[in-house]
Formats: C-alpha cells, sequence, structure tokens
C-alpha cells in the first residue's frame, strides 16, 4: 500500500535557531526528503563596503571587526595586509608575529565555535558546547589583555599592531600552550568515536573534489574533499613560510571529515602558536608615525589580497584614488561562497540533515551578508 | 564495539561533573549562609544577632551578593574619562572618530596671548550610544587627555542619558584604561585600585624643552600629500 503524496515547501527562517544567524531558505520537501533548496541572503547586510568609501583607512580596521564576528582577528590581518600591499609599507617584525599570534588563537576560538554548534546542531544541547566554549574562554580573556576588547577588536594598525602585548598575555599564553592539547584531547574523547555522531554526521552532504573546486569553495570545506590547499602554504603572507606545520586532509567530503579536520587544525594552529612565541623578538610593533601617518594616502592603483581565514579564502580587494578613504573595498567572504553549493550538499537527504550541514559548513551571516 | 564510544564519551562528562565550576554568576551570585557572612566580613553568630532576616533568606538559598566580573586593565569600557585641564580642545578625538560622535564647541577665551589664543570648551559630547568603543579617539589624543574607561554597566532607558557631556566628564570617577596608555603599564597601573583623579597622574605632564619640539616638529617632520 502507497500512501499519495505531494511536494510541500517550507520556510525556514530567517529567525530561526538553527540557521546560525539570519539565514533564510525556501526548502522543498518530498515527504522527509529534501529535493529542492534556495538559500536567501540579504537579512544582514549592513553596506560595510559602502561604508568604508567615507573612512579613511585606518577607521576601516573597525568596520572588518564586524564581518565575521568570530574571527575578528583575521579579518584585521586581512585587510590590513591589503593595506600594506597597497601603501608599500614595511611592517615591523615584532608586530607581525603578534599578528599571527593572535590571528591563529582567533583560528582556534572560530574552530571551537565551529565544532560546539555542529554538535548542538546535532541535538546535545548544551554539554559539548560547553568544552568548547570553556577553552573559547580562555582566547577571549587573552584578547581582553591584549587589545580590551574581546569580539570586536581592531587590534592591528597598517605596519603592525597598535600596542605591544603585556606580561599578562605572555603568562596566560603560556599556560594556555600546556593545557590547550589535553582540552582536545578531551572533546575528542567526548565525540570523536561517539556512535551518535557516526550515524547522523558519515556520509551526509557529501562534496566531490571537482565539485568543490568549480565552485571555488575554500577552507575545510575543500581541504575535507582531499585537495591540500591552504594559503598559508600555497602563497604564504606574513611570517607563514618561516613555520612549520602540516595542512590536515580528508578525503570523505561528508560533515564528519568537516569535524575532524577542524580538530587536527586546532592542534596545528597551536603548533604556530609555539613557534612564533619562540620567534619573536623584542622591538617596536609599528613603524613611526612619521612613516605610518594616521592619515594614510596611498598611490593610484587596486590590490587582491587573500588570507586563509577560519573559513576559507578571505580576499580584501581595495582601489586608491590616492585619497585618504578606500574608492571602493571589496571582500571576497569565504561563507557566501561556501555556502553557493547548498543545493547540491542537501538535495536528496534526510530534514534532520540540514541542519547538521549548516554546522559542517560552519557559516556567519555578518560575514555572508557584509 | 558499537557503545563503547558512547561510553567513553560519558565518562568525560562524568569526570567534568566533579570538577570545578568555570561559569560565573552575573550580575548576582546566590550565597548560602557562609558566603552572605563573608561578603559582609562578618561571622555567622554576628549574622544571627544583627542581621536574623538576612540569615533566614541565605538559609533558604534566597540571597544574592553582586559580582564584579575579572577585567583586565587594557578593557575598553562605556566610562570615558576627560581630563578638563589637560584638553587644548584640538579636536583630534572628533576628526578620527570613525562615526563622528564627538561634538566639541569652543571660543576663543582671551587668555595665554603669547603663546598664541588658548580656547575655552563649551561642549565635550561624546554619544556614548552609537559609540563602537574602537578607541581611536584615545589614540589620537596628543596631550593624554582622553581616556578609555573601564566601567560598563551604563543600561539606560532614555537615549539622551547615553551621552556624556562635559559636567558628567569632570564630575565622574575617573578609572581610566590603560588602552594605549603605555605610561600606565610602566607603572603597573591598575585601575580598580588606584585613584587618578589628578590630571597630573595621567601621564605626560612635564613640558618639553624648546630643543625637543624643535627637534619633533621641524628638524624631523615630514611632510607627505
Amino acid at each position: 500500500m502507497s500512501i499519495k503524496s505531494e511536494p510541500i515547501t517550507i520556510n525556514l527562517g530567517p529567525q530561526h535557531p538553527s540557521t546560525h544567524g539570519v539565514f533564510r531558505m525556501r526548502v522543498t520537501f518530498d515527504g522527509e526528503t529534501i529535493i529542492d533548496v534556495e538559500p536567501i541572503f540579504g537579512y544582514l547586510h549592513r553596506g560595510s563596503e559602502k561604508l568604508a568609501e567615507e573612512r579613511t583607512y585606518t577607521q576601516v580596521v573597525t568596520l572588518t571587526d564586524r564581518m565575521d564576528y568570530v574571527s575578528s582577528m583575521l579579518n584585521n590581518q586581512g585587510y590590513i595586509l591589503a593595506v600594506e600591499k597597497l601603501t608599500n609599507i614595511q611592517p615591523e617584525p615584532r608586530g607581525v608575529w603578534l599578528r599571527m599570534i593572535a590571528s591563529e588563537l582567533q583560528r582556534i576560538a572560530s574552530h571551537l565555535v565551529a565544532i560546539g554548534f555542529l554538535i548542538q546542531d546535532l541535538g546535545a544541547w548544551g554539554t559539548p558546547l560547553t568544552y568548547s566554549m570553556r577553552e573559547r574562554e580562555k582566547i577571549l580573556q587573552m584578547f581582553e589583555m591584549l587589545c580590551g576588547a574581546r569580539i570586536t577588536n581592531s587590534y592591528m594598525r597598517p605596519g603592525g599592531v597598535f600596542m605591544d602585548a603585556p606580561q599578562q598575555f605572555w603568562d596566560s599564553l603560556s599556560s594556555f600552550i600546556d593545557e590547550f592539547p589535553a582540552a582536545v584531547d578531551e572533546l575528542e574523547r567526548l565525540l570523536t568515536s561517539n556512535e551518535i555522531i557516526f550515524s547522523r554526521t558519515k556520509g551526509v552532504a557529501i562534496l566531490t573534489p571537482e565539485q568543490a573546486i568549480n565552485a571555488s569553495i575554500t577552507g575545510p570545506i575543500l581541504r575535507s574533499t582531499g585537495v591540500p590547499w591552504d594559503l598559508r602554504k600555497n602563497d604564504p603572507y606574513d611570517y607563514y613560510e618561516k613555520v612549520d606545520f602540516d595542512i590536515p586532509v580528508h578525503d570523505a567530503g561528508d560533515n564528519y571529515s568537516r569535524y575532524l579536520l577542524r580538530v587536527q587544525e586546532m592542534r596545528e594552529s597551536l603548533k604556530i602558536v609555539k613557534q612564533c612565541v619562540d620567534f619573536i623578538e623584542p622591538g617596536p610593533v609599528r613603524p613611526h608615525h612619521d612613516q605610518v601617518p594616521f592619515l594614510i594616502r596611498p598611490p593610484k592603483g587596486d590590490c587582491y589580497v587573500a588570507i586563509e581565514g577560519s573559513k576559507g579564502e578571505l580576499g580584501f580587494y581595495l582601489v586608491s584614488d590616492g585619497s585618504i578613504s578606500p574608492y571602493r573595498w571589496h571582500v571576497r567572504s569565504s561563507s557566501l561562497i561556501n555556502l553557493t553549493l547548498l543545493r547540491e550538499m542537501l538535495v536528496g537527504t534526510l530534514f534532520g540533515d540540514l541542519f547538521v550541514t549548516f554546522g559542517g559548513i560552519d557559516i556567519n551571516m555578518g560575514e555572508v551578508d557584509r | 564495539m558499537i557503545g563503547f564510544g558512547l561510553i567513553k564519551g560519558l565518562s568525560v562528562t562524568f569526570r567534568n561533573l566533579f570538577s570545578p565550576v568555570f561559569t560565573v554568576q552575573y550580575p548576582d551570585k546566590r550565597v548560602g549562609v557562609f558566603g552572605l557572612a563573608k561578603s559582609k566580613n562578618k561571622s555567622v553568630f554576628e549574622l544571627i544577632k544583627n542581621e536574623p532576616k538576612q540569615f533566614l533568606f541565605a538559609f533558604i538559598g534566597l540571597a544574592k551578593v553582586k559580582v564584579k566580573v575579572e577585567q583586565f586593565p587594557r578593557f575598553r569600557g562605556n566610562e570615558f574619562v576627560w581630563y578638563d585641564d589637560r584638553c587644548t580642545a584640538c579636536a583630534s578625538c572628533a576628526k578620527y572618530c570613525p562615526l563622528g560622535i564627538i561634538e566639541i564647541v569652543t571660543h576663543a577665551s582671551g587668555e595665554n596671548l603669547q603663546a598664541g589664543e588658548n580656547y575655552a570648551i563649551d561642549k565635550f559630547d561624546i554619544d556614548t550610544g552609537r559609540c563602537m568603543f574602537c578607541g581611536l579617539c584615545v589614540e589620537a589624543c596628543p596631550y593624554d587627555a582622553l581616556h578609555m574607561g573601564t566601567d560598563f554597566e551604563r543600561g539606560n532607558y532614555h537615549r539622551a542619558k547615553l551621552v556624556l557631556n562635559k559636567e558628567t566628564l569632570i564630575s565622574q570617577d575617573k578609572n581610566p584604561s590603560s588602552w594605549f596608555r603605555p605610561q600606565f603599564e610602566e607603572k603597573e597601573y591598575n585601575p580598580w585600585d588606584s585613584d587618578l583623579s589628578d590630571y597630573k597622574d595621567a601621564g605626560r605632564h612635564e613640558k618639553p624643552s624648546y630643543e625637543k619640539i624643535k627637534q619633533r616638529w621641524v628638524n624631523k617632520r615630514k611632510f607627505n600629500g
């Protein structure tokens, strides 16, 4: 006996606790199976790119904080690198090392949020999230020591960082480096071999490397399909060629390998932080303001700088007309482009897999809409 | 073996059941009898004798104590600290603010005519309702007159009350944060212990010599653009 059924269209979002922000989808179901997904963006659009056109180059740093609000330091770093390339500023070595320490810590924090909310989307309300938030809290406290803010950092300036790190920061950083591997082990013991997570995430939302490369998907999602592409290795910026680290790669391309890859990337980031602490030497953290004044006037031209953000390639395109503010500022946001294959990932899966896939992709609506 | 991973995961949760608590209750913390006595610097017997009602509340678990959150000296808080004796009304802060929320009105005071005109400040408004606490105004201030504050509990029902005007800035408690003030950090300054109501403590108060000014502003200065 078969029951007669017809496709039904459901509107999910923009106000929905599982969509990681104000993200809206029109999903068509046949029974429990998804047959079509249409993502609709733009509910968090604040016009950051336009706002930058009436601010000076230093003031735009504050706008980058608010793009991807769980990885502000990485946004700062990418933007500052673009300004330095446009203006030919030689950064001070100590400033660059501090920049790398801050951004790698931020990558750890961002991956912790991604893992915590992936498990929360699975239905494990609270418990695993608490473990990742406990570690993230230590990083945010270090940021507060470093720059006085936990999320909207505005830490970096053209030529380095705004101020040297206090002694308090180095103390808590060394204790963090000692304690963090045990915390990751605990998180892995809790989650990695869990049968419920196996059954919910393995083989769900599979992407092939061809699909991912054709849609220019980057970051952990691309590496989970088996492509070892990491801009820190393939196109090193700052001092990433001086440090030694590996790029973890998986070839399953499903949600589980994305989770596992993030765990391994946290370990690699910690390795980078450790080496940075060894390499760093006393000295100025930013050029004197005779060389790099507050009002920078870059020569006419444009430049594109991309860094490996926590979610993928984070690119900044700046056009200068020789005045004190950018003529055009464009952001290649990784979250937006990683969402473009949503239909290919989700068609054929069940309703429950939809939210798991969101956790696996790790989107941030602040970055999708800017 | 199916189920082994689950047991392994649950053992982690079980171990953490007995580990110390790392969350903080804010703004009030529920305390018992001993916690209340400790917060009032009294022994439990004194508490029973002097405040039996409070003791009873604490006994049934209803007593609450205010909690101070752990902060760090560079914290960029809601309360700006401004020293009117230091301010020359140059309006660098207003120019450097990305949102343009600092409003300064001055008039020529007719004082100090020898060293150029001195300006008296009529209005110095910071609209903290629109402020995003990036601290660029503090970075811009050449005379260390404006500092970030360390307070953050400024919730309000009226948007107009969020504007810090000149009188409020002069009269309020001065606990500046050490954000972009390296001279505070050298002295191992802690905003919650020390009192910085005197403007002379808040940074460079010695007037630079004529030679130094000339070196800085005439010989070394490069004009670009």
